[in-house]
């Protein structure tokens, strides 16, 4: 038996606007559960990607929200959420901003561990987003890498 | 139909959509590659290496023997990388 699917309290937000993670977790406290697993993806900075002066994302409108909430949805089917959110973020970001942000309830927390962990593995391989890293040798596509793919061979339900 | 690029395949092309109508004896999308790479040389270089071309139709992740027929969207674009 699987739960019915309630894509009412899912929460997908494609946007160029920053966000403030510690103001999602308390959207999220009020779900009133005994657990909340986030991720936040960041923007790396100059000692991590040297000469690195900014990130520039595209995406595919109306694929992209479409493509998460498939995600969000097989989620909630595979684990009891209770409230979730989704934001990613597009256009020119400079070292440090905020990139992406995940977020989910339940009751437990090796639900809400495996849930943020699978949306983010199956949004980095699903959704419809390009990195264009700008550095002080020019601008480059960012190359999508195989390990992202490998990541998802760990969420393949036995048949 | 409507054609879409992202990414380099549109910085190739030079444009992130173009209209155009469903050529003679196409059916999939492989058919149409060769129709879309014969546009200008930066279509061809975007389409040269299908292997590092994603395909969506009407918004859904296809592959190059997907059907299509006129009034269909198709998307051309490289392996993501968001997150």
């Amino acid at each position: 038996m699987t739960e019915p699917v309630n894509s009412a309290t899912a929460d997908v937000s494609i946007r160029n606007a920053d966000f403030d993670a510690g103001a999602e977790i308390d959207k999220l406290r009020r779900a009133g559960v005994g657990a909340i697993a986030t991720f936040s993806g960041i923007v790396r900075d100059n000692a991590e990607a040297p000469g690195l002066i900014a990130m520039t994302l595209e995406h595919f409108p109306g694929m992209t929200e479409q493509e998460i909430q498939n995600i969000v949805d097989q989620a909630r089917r595979r684990w009891p959420i209770t409230a979730l959110k989704v934001i990613h973020r597009v256009g020119r970001l400079l070292p440090q901003e905020n990139i992406v942000f995940v977020g989910t309830a339940s009751a437990h927390r090796q639900a809400a561990f495996d849930s943020a962990s699978f949306i983010m593995d199956y949004l980095k391989t699903r959704a419809p987003f390009w990195k264009k890293e700008e550095t002080s040798s020019g601008a480059q596509w960012v190359e999508a890498l195989e390990t992202d793919d490998i990541a998802l061979q760990k969420w393949v339900e036995p048949q | 139909m409507n054609i879409l690029y992202f990414a380099w395949m549109r910085e190739h092309t030079g444009c992130a959509a173009e209209e155009i109508d469903l050529p003679d004896g196409v059916s999939t999308v492989a058919d149409l590659v060769p129709h879309l790479a014969s546009r200008s040389d930066g279509h061809a270089t975007a389409l040269r290496n299908l292997k590092t071309v994603r395909v969506a139709v009407n918004r859904t992740y296809g592959a190059l023997d997907t059907p299509i027929c006129q009034g269909d969207e198709v998307a051309f674009f490289p392996p993501v990388t968001g997150g």
